[in-house]
């Protein structure tokens, strides 16, 4: 055996690589190929059971219309959940987002200029995001509470302020029309690929890039892990929760601000329906809710099954109230199957 | 006056109104390894989180070669040479093997961004040449939930002393191991002292402890109950002081 002088050495000759073993890649990538069989499985279903609806290009299009929308909302939740923690506020954070907006673009008027004025919005509503995704995390860290807990009461909290700043008022967005941001954020290339889901990759990509690629990353699987550990090992576990939760606030306000763009105006209750789809995507796509497990591609495949399933109830001629007990089936089978690939994996 | 490696001076740590640890004196000189000794819940565990910065002292002052360090926290602790294998041996078992080794100090570039094929290199160099584990499931890319007590125990054991290292803490480093890997592992704190760095071991059994310690110190109750060189006591006899210590808190 060698003694302890020896250091982490500047190069290294020979790669450590093993030649690929499809019997190890399947066991080691278990989750993601869990939901991808699942969510290939269903679209065939789809496909052969309402196939005029599920092989024609418009389908398609309006998916990728409405499910950024949430599924956008899904990535940063998933990080915060592999850390072990869960934010419900983040529906009250789009709306508020969309205060600050509205705030500033009114209070910039002097400006003369609709493009600027926009501009600036947006970058308030994205700030008011990272602030209010600042104090939820400080409260939880600082005080030690559940966020679970936490997050109930500021969602509450959130939405009130929303409900006060605008005096429960709704207000159209029509100036944003005349501004570069609206085919930026919401148009179509080509009269059919929606803008909304270009964003909706981009924010994937950064999000798988920080959380499997980047030490921001490698900290929140330690934390979600074993927060002892994390901690005795010189983790600094409280600023790294905390900027999680800033991160699900940044991109819950931008989440606001397409939607509400997409509309062309704005609703004190924006983001109200979306809570239970964002979660259903985490969980359908085999995040585990102790922590420490979960793919950015599991939540992105579950969000799409999620969105998928309402049109496809009613395009294989069922009514549209066997939406919600498919919808329930679905969820319940995969986070049994997820269930079931950990334990047996690795 | 001598410089060590490392000193306490009268430091105390109290949870509330418990009182784990009242007026510690302790020291470790260059190129020495000390033996803790002292029952379940004597004070060592407190004592050692001290040391690596994740508690933080009521009173009482920690030097570092001689100079004072306020605030100690876990990085501080690291950045001045103390590596430390846990009782509990922090790992965290969902990971893989190389997320594990370098956890809480992963090798990246400057922007934060992870050096993988890096970090699995150094990971399965130092497993199978310095640990030599030849054993297919430990690969880097494997998970340490699945490891037997002695793999865990490696892992924690390669993760302290293979980085700079000045001062590695052994907590209870034998439990749950096999004949073979204890064996072992007196070997790895013997070359600790050939490559010229200190130690602290803490073990529940006196003869690993006698054999690899220089000096042996004995806590009970919080308190330093006393200590003794290992060349100037026998095995029976600091077994026959433990016992009276146990028993009635003091030396004589």
């Amino acid at each position: 055996m060698k003694t302890q002088t020896e250091r982490i050495t500047p190069e290294i000759t020979q790669h450590y690589k093993v030649p690929f073993n499809l019997r190890r890649f399947a066991r080691t990538n278990s989750a993601q190929l869990g939901i991808l069989g699942v969510f290939i499985s269903l679209w065939i279903i789809f496909i052969v059971s309402a196939p005029r609806t599920f092989l024609s290009p418009q389908i398609y299009s309006a998916f990728m219309s409405s499910i950024p929308f949430f599924a956008i909302l899904a990535i940063p939740l998933t990080i915060v959940v592999i850390a072990g923690e869960m934010d419900l506020s983040f529906p009250s954070i789009m709306a508020m987002g969309m205060v600050a907006f509205y705030y500033v673009y009114n209070g910039t008027a002097f400006l003369q200029n609709a493009t600027m004025q926009v501009f600036l919005a947006i970058i308030a509503a994205l700030l008011t995001g990272a602030a209010v995704g600042w104090i939820n995390g400080a409260i939880i860290v600082k005080f030690g509470i559940p966020s679970l807990v936490v997050t109930i009461g500021t969602q509450f909290l959130w939405r009130g302020a929303v409900l006060v700043l605008t005096q429960g008022g709704n207000f159209t967005l029509e100036f944003i029309k005349t501004t570069i941001f609206h085919p930026i954020l919401v148009g179509k290339i080509g009269g059919y690929f929606p803008m909304q889901m270009v964003w909706l990759i981009v924010i994937t990509i950064v999000g798988w890039v920080l959380l499997n690629r980047h030490r921001f990353g490698a900290h929140i699987y330690l934390i979600g892990d074993n927060v002892n550990s994390a901690e005795l090992m010189g983790v600094n576990t409280k600023r790294t929760r905390i900027q999680a939760f800033m991160l699900v606030g940044v991109v819950s306000a931008f989440a606001g601000v397409i939607a509400s763009f997409y509309v062309s105006y704005f609703w004190p209750s924006l983001g109200d329906g979306y809570l239970l789809s964002t979660l259903a995507s985490v969980f359908l796509g085999g995040t585990s809710v102790f922590g420490g497990t979960g793919t950015i591609l599991g939540t992105f495949l579950g969000a799409f099954i999620i969105g998928a399933i309402e049109a496809a109830t009613v395009a294989v001629g069922l009514t549209g109230f066997w939406t919600q007990l498919i919808y329930g089936f679905i969820i319940v089978l995969s986070v049994i199957m997820h269930t079931y690939l950990r334990k047996r994996g690795d | 006056m001598e410089e060590y490696r490392l000193e306490l001076k009268n430091v105390s740590k109290s949870f509330g109104e418990v009182k784990a640890l009242e007026n510690i004196s302790f020291h470790l000189g260059r190129n020495e390894i000390v033996g803790l000794l002292g029952d379940n819940g004597a004070g060592k565990s407190t004592l050692i989180k001290i040391l690596t910065g994740y508690y933080q002292p009521t009173s009482g002052e920690i030097y570092f070669n001689g100079q004072k360090v306020d605030h100690l926290t876990v990085p501080k602790a690291r950045e001045l040479g103390v590596e430390t294998v846990y009782q509990e041996r922090a790992l965290a078992e969902l990971q893989t093997l190389w997320r594990n080794i370098f956890l809480g100090r992963e090798l990246c570039n400057r922007w934060g961004f992870l050096d993988i094929q890096r970090m699995k290199d150094e990971t399965h160099r130092l497993m199978t040449q310095s640990m030599g584990f030849t054993s297919q499931a430990v690969s880097p890319d494997s998970r340490v939930g699945k490891y037997s007590g002695g793999e865990k125990q490696g892992v924690a054991i390669v993760r302290a002393l293979f980085f700079d290292a000045e001062i590695i803490i052994l907590d209870e480093p034998t439990m749950g191991l096999s004949l073979k890997e204890t064996a072992k592992l007196v070997s790895v704190v013997n070359s600790i002292r050939q490559a010229g760095k200190s130690a602290i071991f803490i073990d529940h059994n006196i003869i690993h402890v006698y054999n690899v310690a220089d000096r042996v110190v004995v806590i009970d109750r919080g308190k330093v109950a006393g200590e003794f060189l290992t060349k100037d006591i026998g095995l029976n006899e600091l077994m026959e002081t433990m016992v009276r210590v146990a028993e009635t808190g003091s030396l004589t």
